[in-house]
């Protein structure tokens, strides 16, 4: 069969089970009472008055979990490049023999490369994550693993929870600070990182949860992120991660005259776009030209006297100094992207913690995202339908993530993607995209250096913009202009196996990771 | 309204691909290819095959093409000269150290010759002589007035201090003078003048100052070298909300009395004269570019 973006697809794959078509991005939230579906339950714990639940031995506990073979385990992504946890924990679940396993973490990060061991000697048998790089990636993308991997958006991956989709059978989160029984903050301790929105999910929704922590504290600690009734273990570690990897001091605005010259662009486009104004609700990336758009529409927002309602998303400490600008009343905070939050996020009542499905699930009563007026993302490539690809890169590699890309670009009124017109000598703006994580249908707008593309379906923002100097011009005459600078680059070439599967928001595949050939 | 200015020239190393790519889209006026300090001697062949491959293939839009050359003594100067004028979409040479007419003529031969034996429009690549040596100061009315290919020059703050045996301060009182000279020369030459680069590209408050202080002086523009160093001069350069106005009142008056077959007309209480007229037309020009940026 294929999908509504034309991506064939088998109806069946041995492993995953039955494989749902993308139809568009809000066809199954539309039909979703028609489905029936309930949320499933999980299993039910008990505990005595008095139960001890610290430990210093991780085998133990595993062994206590009820782990078995083919059993499924999370993780959270938080202590990003720095995580000691995820990899620990594997060494240990492989002295213990386990085999088949699904790995299941928030996201996967250059901290997890030796998870292609595990892989080869069978341990991992599925890996479901948001993203993947280095050699891992590679691994993948070579057509390594027998089962696709299944790569999910941090609301999709709610959402997969929630749905029973995925069922956790033990989650290890990691702690940054915890009491003797489990009420858990990543707020205090030596590797503090913030906001614990991925695990929120996890703990809720796992049939054990066990926390590792290097900082038990006096009971209670607080604030309390994840609850003690949700937690059933909390193992003793020397140390959780490496605290210079988990958050670099805070996070700098790029100084690339490329990056501010799209910034400078997508921030005048928003305020001409209708959007701005006096409670409006902004995301943006902490990366290169989406960071450097805060700074300019903050700037226009200062001086235009207009204050926002919230910001959200990943929070770097760039936006928590808009935000003590008087610039947005509110920060929603899923993750933190650098150590300068984590204050903030301790001391600031305006700043919220809220977890995945809070964040960006397709299928609840509302997430947040549903209330978003303007997001601007980043792509390593964007073709002349405005499908995106943040996931796979120029030689066909899985290095990336989908992340909330795909989340935030569905809901958000205004979606803007900003990326130079190539990178290298490789164009961004293609015919058509790698991989698509977003579809272009949600997709508004694409600014690079040399020029503004509107998708066409927007004609109020055509309108909007007209006379206003923005330069705007049709993609393919974008993509044109672009093509004469860089010439066309010979095309990487796949094989028929399917190494990954994009799973959209809603459940359905949207797109495959295809097998490289080398 | 076509209107060409050149607040701001982007000096762009020719030995860096990366950034020639770049050249038009950060919004300067006008590039500077440089072939002279910033590219090593022993880089200067491939520097200049990879300018003139760039000005030539590189469609560059919106933007006025200008290569700095090595010195008239350097070795490598009619190579410079030749390739450059060959890639056929050059707008102007800018010649370093040049301290006399006869420096101007050298250059001008090579390009009469060039232009001829690569086809090219007799005259369209114009020299913008670098005033950056004592006795150019000195000479600069001399030069400037040298040849019709001439319409700007421009004083290179960096070796003008070297040859004079002082320091370049952020100040710049050392080099008031030659800059006043050299705005003097220009403007008797009926040429525009450009000054030499901010060093400093973090200080942006200094930027400014000094661009407030060039432009009071006469300067109609600044070399940059970084190209954040361009919003903050187009800003100085800005014409006032009340110039403006003014401005378009100057226009439209004239048009009316032309239209009427009057002769004198007067704006605001003050008599129009051509010099008024023409300064009217700049700042409408200039405000008309603020709009697109």
């Amino acid at each position: 069969m294929k999908n509504k973006l034309g991506v064939k697809l088998p109806d069946h794959i041995d492993g995953i089970g039955k494989i749902l078509p993308y139809k568009g991005p809000f066809a199954r939230v539309r039909g979703l009472k028609k489905e029936g579906l309930t949320t499933t339950g999980v299993k039910m714990r008990a505990s005595l008055p008095g139960k001890k639940k610290v430990f210093k031995d991780l085998k133990k506990v595993i062994e206590l979990s009820g782990l078995k073979d083919g059993g499924t385990i999370s993780f959270h992504h938080h202590l990003r490049n720095g995580d000691f946890l995820l990899m620990n924990v594997m060494k240990v679940i492989d002295e213990m023999g386990f085999k088949d396993l699904t790995l299941f973490p928030s996201s996967l990060t250059s901290a997890h490369q030796g998870i292609v061991d595990y892989v080869r000697k069978g341990v991992v048998k599925k890996i479901y994550t948001s993203g993947l790089r280095g050699e891992l990636g590679k691994f993948i993308s070579k057509g390594n693993m027998e089962i696709p991997v299944v790569i999910r958006s941090h609301g999709g991956r709610a959402r997969a929870i929630k749905s029973g989709d995925v069922k956790i059978d033990v989650a290890f989160i990691g702690a940054p600070s915890s009491d003797r029984e489990g009420n858990l903050n990543g707020v205090r301790g030596p590797s503090a990182c913030g906001s614990l929105g991925y695990a929120m999910v996890d703990a809720e929704y796992a049939d054990c949860v066990v926390a590792v922590t290097d900082h038990l504290v006096d009971y209670p600690n607080t604030p309390i992120s994840i609850p003690q009734y949700q937690v059933d273990y909390i193992v003793l570690t020397d140390k959780l991660g490496n605290p210079d990897k988990i958050g670099s001091g805070s996070t700098r605005l790029t100084t690339n005259p490329v990056d501010h010259i799209i910034a400078e662009k997508a921030a005048k486009l928003i305020f001409n776009s209708g959007y701005f104004g006096n409670g409006m609700t902004f995301q943006t990336g902490a990366g290169g030209a989406s960071l450097a758009v805060a700074k300019y529409v903050a700037d226009i927002m200062e001086a235009k006297g207009v204050v926002g309602s919230y910001a959200i998303g990943g929070i770097s400490s760039y936006i928590v100094d808009i935000y003590k600008r008087g610039l947005f009343k509110k920060m929603f905070d899923v993750q933190s992207f650098d150590k300068g939050v984590v204050s903030s996020l301790l001391n600031n009542e305006d700043h919220l913690e809220i977890s995945a499905d809070f964040y960006a699930n397709p299928f609840n009563s509302g997430a947040i995202i549903n209330n978003l007026d303007v997001v601007v993302l980043a792509a390593y490539e964007i073709d002349t339908d405005f499908n995106v690809n943040v996931l796979v890169d120029s030689h066909g590699y899985a290095q990336g993530a989908s992340g909330g890309h795909s989340d935030t670009s569905a809901a958000a009124k205004l979606t803007v993607i900003v990326a130079p017109s190539f990178r290298a000598r490789i164009p961004t703006l293609v015919d058509r995209v790698n991989t698509i994580i977003t579809p272009g249908e949600t997709v508004d707008i694409l600014v690079t250096e040399r020029g503004i593309a509107v998708n066409p379906k927007r004609k109020d923002l055509l309108e909007n913009f007209k006379g206003k100097g923005l330069n705007i011009i049709d993609i393919c005459d974008l993509k044109k202009k672009v093509d004469k600078i860089t010439l066309k680059p010979r095309m990487v070439e796949f094989g028929d196996k399917i190494c990954g599967l994009i799973e959209y928001r809603d459940g359905t595949i949207i797109d495959t990771i295809d097998q490289v050939i080398e | 309204m076509k209107f060409k200015t050149r607040r701001t020239m982007l000096y762009i190393p020719g030995n860096n691909p990366g950034m020639l790519q770049l050249a038009d889209i950060f919004g300067a006026d006008a590039v500077l290819f440089d072939l002279e300090d910033s590219v090593a001697p022993n880089e200067k062949d491939a520097a200049r095959d990879l300018i003139a491959n760039m000005i030539r293939f590189r469609e560059y839009e919106n933007i006025e093409i200008t290569v700095r050359v090595n010195p008239i003594d350097s070795p490598c100067f009619e190579r410079d000269v030749k390739e450059i004028v060959a890639s056929g979409k050059l707008n102007a040479i800018r010649l370093p150290k040049a301290n006399s007419a006869k420096d101007v003529k050298t250059l001008e031969k090579l390009i009469n010759k060039y232009e001829k034996e690569y086809k090219l429009k007799p005259g369209s690549i114009k020299i913008h002589p670098m005033i950056e040596t004592a006795i150019g100061v000195i000479r600069s009315y001399e030069i400037a007035s040298s040849s019709d290919r001439i319409d700007a020059i421009t004083i290179g703050g960096q070796d003008l201090t070297a040859n004079m045996g002082v320091s370049k301060t952020k100040e710049g009182k050392e080099i008031l003078w030659a800059r006043s000279q050299v705005v003097m020369s220009a403007k008797a030459a009926n040429v525009d003048v450009i000054d030499t680069i901010f060093a400093d590209i973090n200080d942006e408050e200094g930027l400014i100052e000094e661009t407030r202080l060039i432009k009071s002086l006469g300067f109609t523009g600044k070399a940059v070298i970084n190209p954040r160093q361009i919003k903050p001069i187009h800003a100085v350069f800005a014409p006032s909300k009340d110039e403006v106005e003014w401005a378009f009142e100057v226009i439209d008056a004239y048009e009316k009395a032309l239209k009427e077959g009057r002769g004198v007309i007067a704006v605001r209480g003050k008599m129009i004269d051509p010099p008024v007229r023409k300064r009217a037309q700049r700042i409408a020009g200039m405000a008309y570019l603020m709009e697109q940026e």
